[in-house]
């Protein structure tokens, strides 16, 4: 959660985790040709999709996300051949457990961006962005000590 | 299991003295005739106090990855239930335990008792739990009482995965075959028919009990990493006890998640928790996932079987499918 101290706004804090190959090259074509998507998303650039250890999205939940985003390469495109195949049934079975739990399960997303989907990037980040903001902020995980 | 206990005992006494093990895994009372725990026999003689009874719940086969480490020659015996037996095929699976060290004696098995469910039933000061088919004798020291046996079962045995042993070099066994229990994901359809708000209160409640004990992670045949994220201190996640909601929660979703697949649902960790927290609906919440996403799976059911985690199709589900179905 951010504060813009002038605004007294509250502005959501999102984490998006990019796959190196596709997606962040994606956010790097979005910037270039000068789409817009919002400054409170914050990328993680990640070798492959399939690197997101299960461990990385809860821990940034627990850091004060409001909402987390994970992109990488169309099913088949992937660098490495299959590792988003394997990010996929993960992903899957971590965001099924957490709306179990009773987490709001629009705060989780997978979307696949290719490299050549600058304006898919911006349109999914507006479109993630606006679904948090009306959200509100994400009480349930987060841990208050970091939050001070 | 009396039965089962004098066999048991006699073919293990020959296995030891001809040399064919030279040590048995098996069970040994505690301080309390219900507080059985598992222990190790090296002759014949010490067999007098091999204990085989109502209350043998524990699965013996997470012991052998150590007693494998330990045993230079000859073979271990160890018991196993029909259920003990998924555990011991996912373990040689993961190739934790050596097959050619292990003799297996699978032992018959009428499902065993929880003592907390007797207690909770009102019975204070049992001396002795006697079992005559459907019905138990209750031996206090306040008289006499009786209960159905069906009442005081294991969670893990009420959802009894059948009397078919899945490994064995030999089975001991008089009882006659049982039927499987009852629907194993009640529990878990029941709360994801609860509205979101429901479920976060449910979990919220339960896992604030937490003391992480650990007893879960470590009487669990899945969790045996040799360095356990929750044990190092420079991973940011080894927090202990109630610093705040969220380290329990996550403790709960990585275990479960990291056991997602390999979990033979034997019931071990909540059957452990001194808390009574129901673990097993964590577990199994993504057994039913994955037997409804990804076609249905039994860990331990066969050795060498590719987990759903490390295996994958070209039209899986996506993630999106989670947005899409049940309540909100
Ligand atoms: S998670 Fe629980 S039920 Fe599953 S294998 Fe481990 S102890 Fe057994
Ligand atoms: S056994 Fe129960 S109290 Fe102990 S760590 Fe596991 S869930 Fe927590
Ligand atoms: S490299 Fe992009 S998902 Fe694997």
């Amino acid at each position: 959660m951010q504060v813009n101290e002038n605004a007294k706004e509250w502005k959501p804090l999102i984490v998006a985790f990019c796959c190196n190959w596709c997606s962040y090259a994606g956010a790097d074509l979005a910037g270039t040709s000068r789409l817009s998507y919002p400054a409170d998303v914050k990328i993680i650039r990640v070798p492959c999709s399939c690197r997101v250890n299960p461990m990385f999205i809860l821990k940034a939940f627990e850091k004060g996300a409001d909402g987390v985003i994970m992109c990488g390469c169309h099913p088949g495109d992937c660098h490495y051949s299959t590792g988003n195949y394997y990010a996929r049934r993960r992903m899957t079975l971590l965001f099924s457990m957490l709306d179990y739990l009773g987490i709001d399960r629009k705060r989780t997303r997978v979307e696949w961006v290719s490299a050549a989907e600058g304006q898919k990037f911006s349109l999914v980040m507006n479109d993630f962005a606006k679904t948090i903001t009306e959200l509100g902020e994400n009480v349930k995980l987060g841990d208050i000590r970091c939050k001070k | 299991m009396q039965k089962v206990r004098g066999l048991v005992i006699k073919r293990a006494g020959e296995l030891l003295s001809d040399g064919t093990v030279t040590r048995v895994l098996g069970y040994k009372c505690g301080d309390f005739f219900y507080d059985v725990t598992p222990a190790f026999f090296e002759s014949a003689d010490q067999l007098s106090d091999l204990e085989y009874g109502s209350f043998c719940g524990a699965n013996l086969s997470k012991y052998l990855i150590n007693a494998c480490k330990d045993q230079k020659e000859g073979k271990i015996l160890v018991l196993l239930k029909p259920c003990d037996t998924y555990s011991f095929n996912q373990l040689l699976t993961e190739h934790r335990i050596d097959r050619d060290k292990i003799y297996v004696i699978g032992v018959g098995c009428k499902g065993m008792l929880d003592i907390e469910k007797l207690k909770a039933m009102g019975f204070k000061g049992i001396t002795k739990v006697l079992d005559n088919g459907d019905e138990l004798d209750i031996k206090t020291i306040y008289g006499d009482k009786k209960c159905k046996r069906a009442d005081a079962l294991l969670e893990k045995c009420v959802c009894c995965k059948g009397k078919d042993f899945k490994a064995f070099d030999e089975v001991i066994d008089v009882e006659e075959p049982g039927e499987k229990g009852a629907d194993r994901f009640e529990g878990v359809a029941l709360l994801e028919n609860m509205t979101s708000e429901e479920r976060f209160a449910f979990w919220n409640n339960e896992l604030s009990k937490c003391i992480r004990c650990n007893a879960c992670r470590n009487v669990c045949p899945a969790c045996s990493c040799m360095k356990c994220v929750f044990d190092n201190p420079v991973s940011g996640a080894a927090g202990k006890v109630n610093s705040n909601s969220f380290e329990e929660k996550m403790f709960h979703i990585i275990r479960a998640f990291h056991v997602a697949g390999r979990c033979t649902d034997c019931g071990e960790c909540s059957r452990v928790c001194p808390q009574g927290i129901p673990l097993h609906l964590l577990n199994r919440k993504f057994i039913k996932d994955i037997d409804e996403l990804y076609g249905d799976y039994q860990a331990g059911e066969e050795v060498g079987s590719r987990a759903p985690l490390v295996n994958f199709t070209f039209d899986d589900a996506e993630p999106s499918i989670v947005h899409e179905r049940g309540n909100e």
